[in-house]
């Protein structure tokens, strides 16, 4: 008899309501355990078509019967059972992943268990139920997700932690998550766990720290209390992991260090924006200049592996450098204007950035724009200046402000390089024309 | 790209920063028509700058969810038996073992057999249904403890607790895990009939029948290898038998066949 069933899989009709009855039934009040598993396996192989997950659950106490599987005291067929609900939670319709709603207290339970397989699966289930719907995080809240989830990250499972980043990156990215998931995860000993699991060393798994940097960014960028995160040392411990992703790009060719890279950026460029950095400023990563160094051994990475993402990185450069006389002297001291200038023929967001950043050292003083010149700054500018792009135009315009304004000798050469024609080509555009003027003045009148 | 040389070398040298040069602004810096200011520049939740590596971050996730959940490949190694005594759950797979063995006889109550998912769950239940103490305690004060994680509500009895359960924390009213205590008398640890099979979400209809030969074959609680959790004496001899269930596991399972 169980051939039979087995074998019906391959045929078209597999999905209908018969079918799933008869796996069910054997599932649930077959006399052998194998025969029983195997109805399972059956019934998870059809579930992975939609029009049978429809089928399935619309089929009276077909939830009913599954979740008495997922907590029963077979533990074979109780993984079974899992594997079943984790292929409906893959679901795009929101009545099949309401469906499996009966079964979130049981799965939030095997969340302090020990079977990390197991585990692994309820979260990753859990996970996509809560990406896909909004009444399902409405009932997990109050059935206790966070605290489940606070627990079991003491895991010492990589494979667990992973999934549990994973649900809980879905969790707090949910759209009501700033008013409704933050405040509660920022109570909870979760940011703790997973800073700690941030930290640079031997103990580091990109999987599991791709997962909580995502975490982190979510909370981070919802601005509900930055204050907190940094006093648990947020800024400290991704400092030391940029220095350390740094490394690592060095090292290796190895694929997907861009994945931790990208939160890690956003993390850190927001998190200075807190008025509580600057009570911390006085750490020694704020004010190290290896982090410079660290950003443009991950730019340079980044425009081989995955230049969209060099406008994240150009960001934190602005962020660390805009009050930052320190930073700014690190990118003269260790040359680091010329790598700069290459990347302005990336796109037009990376070349207002990196001209943003080149004016946030210009407007310090002479000093500064002393050691930006002369070198290939010039001739940079008068190339962006030959752009269409008003934002692009109109940043070089206001570097040229400073450099005139600061550095001896730049209006001269400017001329002497026909800047006056590349400046004519503007004097119509709306947004620009007044700047156009006031630089033509000052270049030939001083 | 060209970094220069000497920024590898910085990168592995010591923590420290540059001694800043002089910081020296004219006022007329940054003046009409010119606008610049150095600006920390944040980014709020779902800002159109971090399209891209959202993107990217969706197209990692879709990779790794399609390879989760699908049974795996176990390898496969020669049968071997449960060794826990009373359970002949055979195995082919150290995984399915591993599974087996943390469901089934992790947390399991040295009193009735009973297995649990979790040690709080254990804890929760040897408290409330074999600690006469507890029965005593709970005449006079709110003892049922909420079952969630991080709620520390008590309550006067199960039912109310249940109740809590239901509205506060939106659980199902047949929690498994929440099964009431029905005792015949007096509290006697350990006392309870079909409520045995309800327990732990055994869906089988109990037969009738099985009672007599599972007590028959009523094996010694195994010295309890977690015996530090059981602050209380075992006080049930153990040759009284508890109903249908109390022996947990596969033997069951296959007393049934062979009398069928």
């Amino acid at each position: 008899m169980y051939d039979e069933i087995t074998s019906v899989t391959n045929y078209p009709e597999f999905g209908q309501t018969s079918q799933i009855q008869q796996f069910l039934r054997l599932a649930q009040r077959g006399t052998e355990e194998k025969e029983r598993e195997g109805a399972l396996v059956s019934l998870r192989r059809g579930l992975q078509r939609p029009e049978t997950q429809q089928t399935f659950i619309r089929l009276e106490g077909s939830i009913r019967t599954l979740v008495g599987l997922l907590t029963s005291n077979q533990a074979l067929l109780q993984l079974e059972a899992a594997r079943c609900l984790h292929e409906l939670s893959h679901s795009e319709q929101s009545a099949v992943v309401e469906a499996c709603l009966p079964a979130t207290s049981y799965l939030l339970t095997y969340l302090s268990g020990h079977s990390s397989d197991f585990i692994e699966l309820c979260l990753y289930t859990l996970g996509n139920l809560i990406v896909e719907s909004e009444a399902v995080r409405r009932q997990l809240l109050p059935q206790g997700i966070v605290p489940a989830l606070a627990a079991c990250i003491q895991s010492p499972h990589l494979t667990v932690l992973e999934a549990l980043g994973y649900a809980l990156s879905q969790l707090l990215q949910a759209k009501e998550a700033p008013e409704k998931i933050i405040p509660s995860v920022l109570g909870s000993t979760l940011p703790q766990h997973m800073l700690q699991l941030l930290q640079p060393g031997p103990k580091l798994n990109l999987g599991v720290a791709v997962e909580f940097a995502w975490c982190l960014h979510y909370i981070i960028c919802s601005q509900v209390n930055n204050a907190l995160l940094i006093t648990q040392g947020a800024l400290s411990t991704l400092g030391l992991l940029l220095l350390d992703l740094a490394g690592a790009v060095q090292r290796t060719e190895d694929a997907g260090l861009e994945l931790l890279a990208c939160p890690v950026l956003r993390c850190l460029s927001n998190l200075l924006t807190e008025a509580a950095a600057e009570a911390v400023g006085g750490q020694l990563q704020l004010r190290d200049e290896r982090v410079v160094a660290a950003l443009f051994i991950l730019l340079q990475f980044l425009l081989q592996k995955q230049p969209s993402l060099l406008p994240e990185g150009l960001w934190l450069l602005n962020n660390l450098t805009a009050n930052s006389p320190s930073f700014c002297t690190s990118l003269l001291s260790l040359d680091l204007i010329e790598p700069l200038l290459h990347l302005l023929s990336v796109s037009n967001v990376v070349s207002v950035l990196v001209l943003t950043v080149l004016c946030n050292v210009a407007e310090k003083g002479p000093a500064y724009c002393q050691r930006l010149w002369p070198g290939p700054l010039l001739s940079s500018l008068l190339d962006t200046l030959a752009f269409s792009d008003t934002e692009v135009v109109g940043q070089s315009l206001e570097l040229l402000q400073l450099l005139f304004l600061y550095q001896p000798g730049a209006a001269q050469a400017f001329l002497q390089q026909s800047g006056l024609q590349a400046l004519q080509r503007h004097e119509e555009v709306a947004q620009l024309q007044d700047r156009v003027h006031a630089l033509q003045q000052t270049a030939l009148h001083g | 790209m060209q970094l220069p040389p000497a920024l590898h070398a910085r990168l592995a040298g010591a923590p420290g920063s540059a001694e800043p040069l002089p910081v020296e602004r004219d006022p007329a810096a940054g003046t009409t028509p010119f606008s610049f200011a150095p600006r920390l520049v944040r980014f709020p939740r779902e800002h159109d700058f971090f399209e891209d590596g959202d993107v990217q971050r969706h197209l990692y996730l879709q990779d790794v969810l399609t390879q989760v959940g699908g049974a795996p490949e176990r390898p496969r190694v020669p049968e071997f038996t449960c060794q826990v005594a009373g359970c002949c759950q055979v195995f082919d797979a150290l995984e399915d073992y591993e599974h087996h063995y943390h469901a089934l006889h992790r947390n399991v109550c040295s009193f009735c057999k009973r297995a649990f998912p979790s040690g709080h769950l254990l804890d929760t239940h040897i408290l409330e249904w074999h600690d006469s103490l507890f029965q005593i305690l709970a005449e006079r004060q709110d003892m049922y403890q909420c079952l969630v994680e991080g709620c520390t509500e008590k309550f006067r009895t199960s039912r109310d607790r249940k109740e809590h359960l239901v509205m506060r924390h939106l659980y199902p009213a047949d929690f498994r895990f929440d099964k009431p205590r029905r005792s015949r008398g007096p509290a006697v640890p350990g006392a309870a009939e079909q409520v045995l099979a309800e327990a732990l979400g055994d869906d089988r209809v109990p037969s009738e029948g099985d009672a007599m030969e599972v007590c028959s074959e009523h094996v010694e609680p195994s010295p309890e290898p977690a015996g530090e959790r059981r602050a209380y004496s075992h006080r049930i001899p153990s040759t009284i038998c508890f109903g249908q269930g109390a022996s947990r596991g596969f033997k069951s399972a296959k007393k049934r066949n062979k009398h069928q």
